[in-house]
């Protein structure tokens, strides 16, 4: 008994060494990188926020999504829309609140939660597959919004988005000027610490509500929704609650991306960025806050750094030439990596993490094995168990 | 009054390709309880295939050859990966399907690069005149062939042995596996018809007065899932009446120009429709409602 309990311990204290560690790594990194792996860095970890949210939702409470994207306009336009200020030159009809930043991207995530409890009477009451197809149409709809309500979006061009800045830290210029052994800190440097800082914040609350009451409820919810209600769950209100959680993390993740591009455009949050969010969570495993954000890293760095080292990968054509370029190649690998995963490991690479860990752990301490969380839950009764690699 | 009698042709045409889309979407998802997000692309390689052959035969047997290869892909897709993930849950398959269509469709935009194909149809830009009214040859061959294809499926759903034995496998699956239907020929069969289905569908909707067929004509197919899902996921005849409703609803804002915000309405309208079926009726109009017993 109380070995089990020291190894628990053990192992709970190697992971978040290890957590701890990671984030060392990543503080320092600016000094190495340059602007162009800076600014996929910053990308990826806006695509991290955002995959916790998904994740949240699909994995954990069952619910299939496909309007991530247009929850991450949501809070990108909203922050824009709060922060901005009209166009002196009149080239943008765009009108804005000039609020300060900061609130501006509290309310722009607050305004994410609220536009998807909105959509709650339709979230809250259809079951299974319904919401997916329904939850397509608000990417539609929400591209016809983009191009058309031009006070508010600037239209097909777009609206610039207002830097970021912190009591009087510019996180968009050189102001106040900042140089860490001998690194000029630049807009990028800046950036990195300010979306690491809210990356690691969003991971953390993601794993907490996963492991408190809601997130209890919400797996309960999805493996049968009959025994979660009998146990007390309200099915509705659970459903509401959980698709504004997520609206509100896609909400930050749009503010994210739109402080990383410096304009919110409409032609981004398309349906192509719905599905790749989808790729990230189950390429890293539904349902696992830490495989979602390395699904995000994944997918978001792939085709960049694909381009970028094109030059040196003999498989990887030139683009626009007819053969399989950067984008084509990850695109290609995401469809057979989601085909693989649902098939062969429907835990994806967490679930491969976790086996990898305890083969490792068993040869070393003998230690009882803990039933690892089933992601996409198998109907019926043969249900392949995930043990023993041997 | 001929405006209106105009738009209504125009709306059935285009109604009843949606619904030969959505009549595929229905029958894959009551024969292996997958929503196939691969249609799209399944949509667009008949096409291809089609236009391809067509260099080298007339359009009647290039038609054959695209949509051969089209059911010939669905079978594969069948037999290969979604048997292969039975059992996994419908969200788990609708998320396998997606994985499919990414890849489908990375290798068809390569070989499109940035054409756009005329597939080759037999009417061009001819016209009908009837009365007053005149109307593209092609939409009306699109509500001959819909019908012809429609009947011709309804009534192999009701008579045939395939019909009955895909019926009784969506209505019970073990009780009608223990009843000797041979569900793998069944669902086998399903996912066919629906790759024959796109296959047809993709002509009309790539005939004239269309531009032609590019890897556009997948969003088109997912105009049609609001059919699918306001008639009712698991409804045949749904599907039918979803599409028109849809294809009608769609003529008629675009024939009358109806704007909010300054754009076009009609670009969103099917999605419009389709939510507020669903506000009021959650599973679709003619869709099974589940229930469940304690």
């Amino acid at each position: 008994m109380s070995s089990a309990l020291t190894a628990r311990l053990r192992r709970v204290r190697v992971g978040t060494a290890c957590r701890i560690i990671l984030v060392l790594i990543l503080a320092v990194l600016p000094l190495y990188l340059d602007n162009a792996l800076l600014q996929t860095g910053l990308f990826s970890m806006a695509a991290v926020v955002g995959a916790i949210g998904l994740t949240i939702l699909t994995g954990a409470a069952g619910q299939l999504s496909l309007a991530h994207a247009f929850f991450l306009a949501v809070g990108a336009y909203s922050y824009s829309y709060y922060a901005g200020v009209k166009d002196p030159s009149g080239a943008s009809k765009a009108h804005g609140l000039g609020m300060p930043p900061v609130l501006a991207m509290i309310l722009a995530v607050a305004t994410a939660g609220v536009v998807g409890l909105l959509f709650s009477p339709i979230a809250g009451r259809l079951r299974g597959i319904y919401l997916g197809v329904a939850s397509l149409s608000l990417v539609f709809i929400g591209s016809f919004i983009y191009e058309n309500a031009r006070g508010l979006t600037g239209g097909f061009n777009g609206r610039p988005a207002t830097e970021f800045d912190l009591f009087g830290f510019h996180f968009g210029q050189d102001n106040p000027p900042l140089t860490v052994l001998n690194v000029v800190f630049g807009r990028f440097e800046r950036l990195w610490y300010l979306f690491l800082a809210l990356a690691v914040l969003a991971y953390i609350f993601g794993v907490n509500v996963l492991r408190g009451r809601m997130g209890r409820a919400m797996q309960t919810m999805r493996d049968s929704e009959v025994a979660a209600a009998t146990m007390g769950v309200d099915i509705r209100r659970t459903k509401a609650g959980v698709f504004a959680l997520s609206s509100m993390y896609a909400g930050l993740a749009g503010v994210m991306v739109a402080l990383a591009f410096t304009r919110v455009t409409p032609d981004y949050f398309i349906l192509p960025l719905s599905i790749s969010y989808l790729a990230m969570v189950v390429i890293g495993g539904l349902g696992s806050v830490g495989g979602a954000a390395l699904g995000a890293v994944f997918v978001t760095a792939l085709p960049t750094l694909l381009s970028r080292y094109s030059g040196s990968l003999p498989f990887v054509a030139e683009p626009a030439s007819g053969g399989y370029d950067a984008g084509k190649i990850s695109a290609a690998l995401f469809g057979v990596a989601i085909v693989f995963i649902v098939i062969f490991e429907p835990g994806g690479l967490s679930a491969l993490g976790t086996r990898i860990t305890r083969r490792f752990r068993r040869s070393k301490t003998e230690g009882p094995a803990t039933e690892p969380k089933r992601a996409m839950p198998r109907s019926g009764t043969v249900t392949r168990t995930q043990e023993d690699p041997v | 009054m001929t405006r209106f009698i105009d738009l209504v042709l125009n709306g059935i045409s285009l109604g009843s390709v949606y619904a030969l889309i959505a009549l595929g979407f229905v029958i894959v998802f009551k024969a292996t309880e997958v929503v196939n997000f691969a249609q799209g692309s399944m949509l667009v390689l008949g096409g291809y295939v089609t236009t391809r052959a067509h260099d080298h035969m007339p359009f009647v047997p290039a038609l054959l050859v695209g949509i051969a290869a089209t059911a010939i892909t669905a079978l594969i897709i069948e037999r290969v990966l979604i048997r292969n993930a039975r059992g996994a849950d419908v969200n788990a398959l609708a998320i396998l399907t997606i994985g499919i269509d990414i890849l489908l469709i990375t290798e068809l935009t390569r070989r499109f690069g940035s054409d756009v194909l005329t597939i080759g149809d037999p009417w061009g830009n001819k016209l009908v005149h009837l009365g007053n009214l005149s109307l593209p040859q092609a939409r009306l061959a699109a509500i001959t062939v819909a019908v012809v294809l429609l009947t011709g499926f309804f009534a192999a759903f009701k008579y045939s042995s395939w019909g009955v034995a895909m019926r009784a496998g969506a209505e019970d699956n073990e009780a009608a596996a223990l009843m000797g239907i041979r569900r793998g020929r069944v669902t086998a069969t399903a996912w066919m018809v629906a790759g024959l289905l796109a296959a047809v569908a993709v002509v009309f909707l790539t005939a004239f007065p269309s531009p032609g067929l590019d890897t556009g004509a997948r969003e088109i197919a997912l105009r049609a899932f609001p059919a699918a899902i306001l008639g009712g996921l698991d409804s045949t005849g749904g599907a039918v009446v979803g599409g028109l409703a849809i294809g009608l609803a769609e003529a008629m804002t675009a024939g009358y120009s109806v704007t909010f915000l300054g754009g076009s309405l009609a670009d969103v309208i099917p999605y419009l429709v389709m939510l507020v079926i669903l506000l009021v009726r959650p599973s679709g109009i003619f869709g099974t409602r589940e229930l469940s017993r304690v």
